[in-house]
Order: structure tokens, then sequence, then C-alpha cells
């Protein structure tokens, strides 16, 4: 009998050689579709299957969320996909045969997040996102234009040089565990890990941390070393920012949160709590202050997701039930928000035929549905109310007052900050003097409320389940 | 054998690690893609020694896979490129020769320092080893940083490969997934990384990635 557990991996890896032959890409585009939903569905039917582990896969509180939202924002984006490459075939910026491997390399890439996300061994762990980083590299540079070409070339170096970081992290992992849990594959299980962290040698298994740190840190887009995240972000297809910012972001700091609940279960290890609050911090007031500067649409909401993820990183250094419960909702508020702007850009971005904030402007008059995305979509990522996002900061911010008021000064103001550059940028966009194109815009919208629908849910009412998941998680983050 | 085994890892460990400085240096791309080839060398033969001291039969495959596919093929193919793209000059260096190398020497005593308080783990792997392995993966990205060109950059990062997999394999009874893993890995890494060079040389009429920062940055003019 096949699981659901099965099912999530196996649907997209059975979904990549058929794309890659599907020459059609109206075809190709509804099998993306159809694959990406039913993978969701069986992502759903894993909330109701019993929770399962094995020395390769294990399914518990923590994983189930982040891989329902990963196949859920990978459905909803793979619609989009498809009324945007539409539109980019016709502009004459991607031919048919690109597509086969653009939608090939998609699945693969949900493929490999989602083997990231179910992995208990940490070797998988690591290939999946090593494979989710080659598969976005080959998309980033997919226009094939210089700028294009240069922001996959220093995605991939940067990357790359992350990636073997962290592996030299694993394998520093492997020889505490070892000497404890004996060798082979069990030693490389998460679960068994952190049942037996007490034990670890406390010196070696802090310094494999700080490998790790860095290494998805770079993969997070954590200021010092972020310079990848803003040019993969603007040059790539636009449903490819979308994933990147929502999930992918997101499979990096779980597979970094997997191995702070393995430190925190020993307390001899380092203080990497504060480590990661202070990345965190960094990382929010850098791109707060960056994003005032931008003058492509893209890139600043590329900064924004630098924001955010330095946002919950902090909640995770700072600790404890409801900083780590701040931190939890926050990415999944920030992967719902931002993969609906996305959504929202990518549109405007093609009926104006430009990304150059200067060229965008009045939209309000000009295509007020759009508009009215884009609006939502602003004020969520602010941070305002009755968004689920606000319940986040506001937990944030008010646990930092009680334990850190000097960082929750510093955190406030990176929060205004940036509250107040996404405003400038609300004005010029949507109340602005109308400029460029007026043609009506045909793709659908409907993914792009389901998002708003969702997160405004988020911040009016959160059912029981979830907050019994993120309660009990927030626990094992120590 | 005790003994002879930890002397014989070391030596070779060691060799690589000289081999990492000599790559530093180097100043003409051939001289850098040959020195790299007898890096991986080494490389597969402290791999095969760890085969017979821990009596694990599938570190040979990882060995054969080092020696085959970056001892003989990537560099064949490297040299390949760089005849085809006409480049076999100078390597153009960031900062120069001599701090370049005082870097390097203050990269591996800072290994040295982070490996040395661990306590002698029972395993194989020793924290020399360790040290080892850390120093040439420090080494690879020193050089990644100090080299502008598109091709020693690939070769950084092929040795810091080299580092991660010296450091696998003396990792005792470390599942042989992740070695194959890992060698797929350079495998894909390396197609990638074929197709950008092409593609950087069909664009840029170069692979100096220097050529690139015209590009970096917000589009200001268009």
């Amino acid at each position: 009998m096949i699981a659901a557990i099965d099912v999530v991996l196996i649907l997209p890896a059975l979904a990549i050689p058929v794309l890659a032959l599907v020459t059609n890409y109206r075809a190709g585009a509804f099998i993306n579709v159809a694959t990406s939903g039913l993978t969701f569905a069986a992502g759903l039917l894993l909330l109701a299957s019993e929770r399962v582990r094995s020395d390769l896969l294990i399914v518990d509180d923590f994983n189930i969320f982040l891989v329902v939202l990963t196949t859920f924002v990978g459905f909803t984006t793979s619609i989009f996909s498809a009324t945007y490459i539409a539109h980019e075939l016709e502009t004459g910026r991607l031919t048919p045969s690109f597509l086969r491997f653009y939608h090939a390399m998609y699945q693969a890439m949900m493929w490999s997040m989602n083997l990231a996300l179910l992995a208990n061994n940490i070797g998988i762990m690591w290939v999946g996102v090593e494979v989710a980083t080659l598969t976005t590299v080959m998309m980033v540079g997919l226009y094939r234009t210089p700028e294009a070409i240069e922001a996959a070339w220093k995605y991939f170096i940067l990357g790359s040089v992350g990636i073997s970081l962290a592996f030299f992290g694993t394998i520093l992992v492997y020889l505490v565990a070892q000497d404890v849990i004996g060798q082979g594959l069990q030693a490389m299980c998460w679960d068994l890990l952190v049942g037996a962290a007490g034990q670890f040698e406390p010196h070696l298994l802090s310094l494999a941390f700080v490998f790790l740190l860095v290494g998805y840190g770079t993969k997070i887009g954590l200021a010092p070393f972020h310079a990848w995240l803003p040019d993969a972000h603007a040059e790539g297809p636009t449903p490819i920012s979308a994933v990147l910012s929502g999930l992918l972001l997101n499979v990096a700091l779980y597979a970094l949160l997997r191995f702070k609940m393995v430190l925190a279960a020993n307390p001899a290890t380092l203080n990497v709590g504060a480590i990661m609050a202070a990345l965190g911090l960094v990382s929010l007031l850098f791109a707060a202050f960056m994003l005032y500067r931008r003058r492509d649409i893209k890139r600043l909401f590329a900064y924004s997701s630098i924001e955010h993820m330095g946002l919950a990183t902090f909640a995770f250094g700072i600790g404890g039930p409801l900083a780590n419960f701040a931190g939890l909702l926050h990415m999944t508020m920030h992967s719902l928000i931002k993969s609906a702007i996305f959504f929202t850009v990518g549109h405007i971005a093609q009926v104006k035929g430009t990304q150059r904030l200067a060229d965008i402007g009045g939209l309000s008059t000009t295509h007020p549905v759009l508009a009215f995305g884009f609006a939502l979509g602003v004020i969520a990522i602010a941070g305002l109310p009755p968004f689920g996002m606000f319940t986040s900061e506001f937990m944030l911010v008010s646990t930092t007052f009680a334990r850190q008021p000097l960082l929750a000064v510093v955190l406030v103001i990176g929060l205004l900050v940036s509250f107040g550059a996404l405003m400038l940028r609300l004005q010029d966009v949507v109340f602005g003097e109308p400029k460029g194109s007026t043609d009506p815009v045909k793709a659908s919208s409907v993914p792009l409320f389901i998002h708003f629908a969702l997160v405004l849910m988020a911040g009016l009412w959160l059912p029981e389940t979830i907050v019994h998941w993120f309660r009990t998680v927030a626990a094992l983050l120590g | 054998m005790g003994t002879l085994a930890f002397d014989l890892a070391h030596l070779l460990a060691g060799g690589m690690l000289v081999l990492s400085f000599l790559l530093l240096y180097q100043d003409r791309i051939t001289a850098v893609i040959n020195v790299f080839a007898w890096q991986a060398i080494a490389l597969s033969l402290s791999v095969a020694w760890q085969s017979i001291v821990q009596e694990a039969p599938h570190l040979v495959a990882t060995a054969v896979i080092a020696l085959v596919v970056k001892g003989f093929l990537i560099p064949f193919a490297l040299h390949r490129i760089v005849r085809r793209l006409d480049i076999h000059r100078e390597v153009e260096q960031v900062i120069g020769g001599g701090p370049t190398m005082l870097t390097g020497l203050a990269l591996v005593a800072l290994a040295i320092l982070l490996v040395q308080p661990v306590r002698e783990a029972g395993g194989t792997l020793t924290r020399e080893d360790l040290a080892f392995a850390l120093a040439i993966i420090l080494l690879g990205l020193l050089m990644m940083i100090t080299r502008r060109n598109a091709v020693t950059q690939i070769i950084g990062f092929m040795s810091i490969e080299n580092g991660l997999i010296l450091a696998a394999s003396g990792a005792k009874g470390m599942p042989l997934v992740v070695e194959v893993s890992v060698a797929f890995s350079v495998l894909i890494a390396l197609i990638v990384f074929g197709v950008f060079v092409f593609r950087i040389r069909e664009r840029f009429d170069t692979v100096d990635v220097s050529a690139l920062d015209r590009f970096r940055g917000e589009r200001r003019e268009r």
C-alpha cells in the first residue's frame, strides 16, 4: 500500500520526465497544474494519516504544516505560472522549447523541497536543499539576458559554497553522533539525534552548528550572506521568484531549525540563540534601509524577503514558547503573502512591460483589481492588522520587550523603517499619476485572493489544531 | 598496523593540503588544472587507504569516482574548454601571491585552533584529519575569493569538495547513500558549470567573471 507520504514524493518525480517530453506548452502547463494539485491533495491526506517515521523519512508536527504549505503554494503558483508563461510566449521572451525545460524543472524543485522537508536523515535533507538550489539556479538563468546570467552565476557560486559548508557541518554532526549512537544510517536520523543529543561532544557539535548556520544561512538569505537573493529574485521568471521567496527560504530555515533542536537538547553547547538573534536583527535592519533605494519592483520585495526571514530567524534566536510560536506563524504568513505579492507584481510587470518602479504608477485608475491586490499585499506584508502578520509581529515585539528590552527597541526601529518604505511605494504605485499601458489583464487573480483570504483568516481566528501544532513545535525548539 | 595507518593517512591528507597551497599561487590556468588533478589523485589514494583501514569496501567506489572523474575527466574537459576559448594565459588575481599565501597560512592555523579542543574521538578520523579537511576547505574558499576567472573558480569549488570528501571518508561508517549523492551532485555541478561557462563565453566573449560586474546592481538605463 502506498501512503500519502510516498505520493507527495512520487508524483512530482513522475511528472519530471513527462513534462520534459511534452512539446505542447498548453498540455505542459496543464500537467504541471494537475500534478501540483494532486500533490497538494496528497499533502492534505498526510494530515489525516498517522505520524510515521523510518530511518529515511519522517512526518511530525513540525514538517507536516510546512509540507501542506509548500504543496499549496506550489499549486497556486502553478496556476499563476500557466497564465504568466502564456504572456511570455506572446511577447517572445520565452520559446516553447524553454517551457518544456521550465516545467520539468518546476516539478524537480517541488520534489526536492518536499524531500528536504520529509527527510529524517540529515544527509537526505541536505541532498534535497542542494537539488532545490541547482534547479532554481537553472530557472533564474532562463531568460538568457546578461543580467539573468549574472544573477544565476552569482546565485550558483554563493549557493554552492553555502551548501558545501552545510555539508561539512552535516559530517561533523554525524561524527559526534556515531560516538554515541553507533555507526551507520541511524547516526544521521534526526529524531534519534535529538534523543541522544545530551551525550554528544559539545565542542564539536557547536562547531558543526556554526558551519550549518553559515551554510543554510546563505540559503535563508541572512545578511551578510544575502548577496545572491535580490538578483535571483529580480532576473528570474516571476513564478520562480514567488516560490523562491515563499518556499525555498522556508525550507532552508527549517533545515537550520532541525539542527537547532539538536543543540537545544544539549545544554553544554554554544548559545546559538544569541548568534541567530544577532544575524536576524542585522538582516532586518539592513534590508529595512535598503528598501528605500530600490528602483526595481521585484528587487524591492526581494529585500523585503530578507527582512522577514531576518525577523523569523530573530524570533527563533530569542527562543521560548511565545517567540518560537511567533517565528513559526511568521514563516507561514510570509510565504503566503510574499508569493501572492509576486503574483500581483508579475501581472503588473507584464501589463506595464517594465519592472522599473519609476514607470509604474496610478494602478488604481488603470487596473483597479491589480491595485487592490497590490495594496492588500503591501498592507499585509507591512504587518498591519487585521492580517496574520500583525499577530506574529505583535507577539514577537511583546515577548522581546518583556525579555530583552534593548533588542526590542532595535526591532521596532527596523519594523518602522521598513513600514515607511513600503507605504511610500504603495502611494506611488497605486495612487500616483497613471503611467504606462492600460491594456486589460487577462490573467486570473483567484490564487491571489485565496492567499489573502487565508492570511486574513489567520489574523482573525487561528484554528485550534494549528495552534496545537505550533505549540508542540515551539516547545521542542527550546 | 596502528601507527602505519595513521601515518599514511596523515601523509596523504598532508599532501592534499600542500597541493591546496600550490593551487593558490599558480599563475597559469593549465598549471592550476594539473595541480587540481594531482590533488584529486591524492584524494582517491587517501580514500582508498581509509577503505583498507576501516575495512569498508564501499569506500573503494568513492575512491574510483574521485580518481576517474576528478583526476582525469574533469581536468581533461577543462583543458579542452581552455583551449577552445583560447584563454591559457595568466590567472588574474585580486590579491597578490604573497598576501594570499600568508592568509592561507593563517587559515590553516585557524583550522587547527578550531579543532584542537575536540576530545580525541574513538573513530578513525582523529582531530588531525579533521583539521586537514577543514584547512583544505578554507583554502578552497580563499581560492574562490582571490581568483576572478570562471575556470579557476570552478577549481576552487571542486577543491572544497575534495576537502569535504576527505572528511566524509574519514568519518567511520558514514552511509554510502551520502557519498553517492555527493558524487552525483558534483556531476550535476559540473554540468551546470559547463553550461554556464559556455554561456558566459557566448555572451561576454570572456570567461573573466569581473566582466559580469558591469551588469551588477539595478538596471539604471533602459
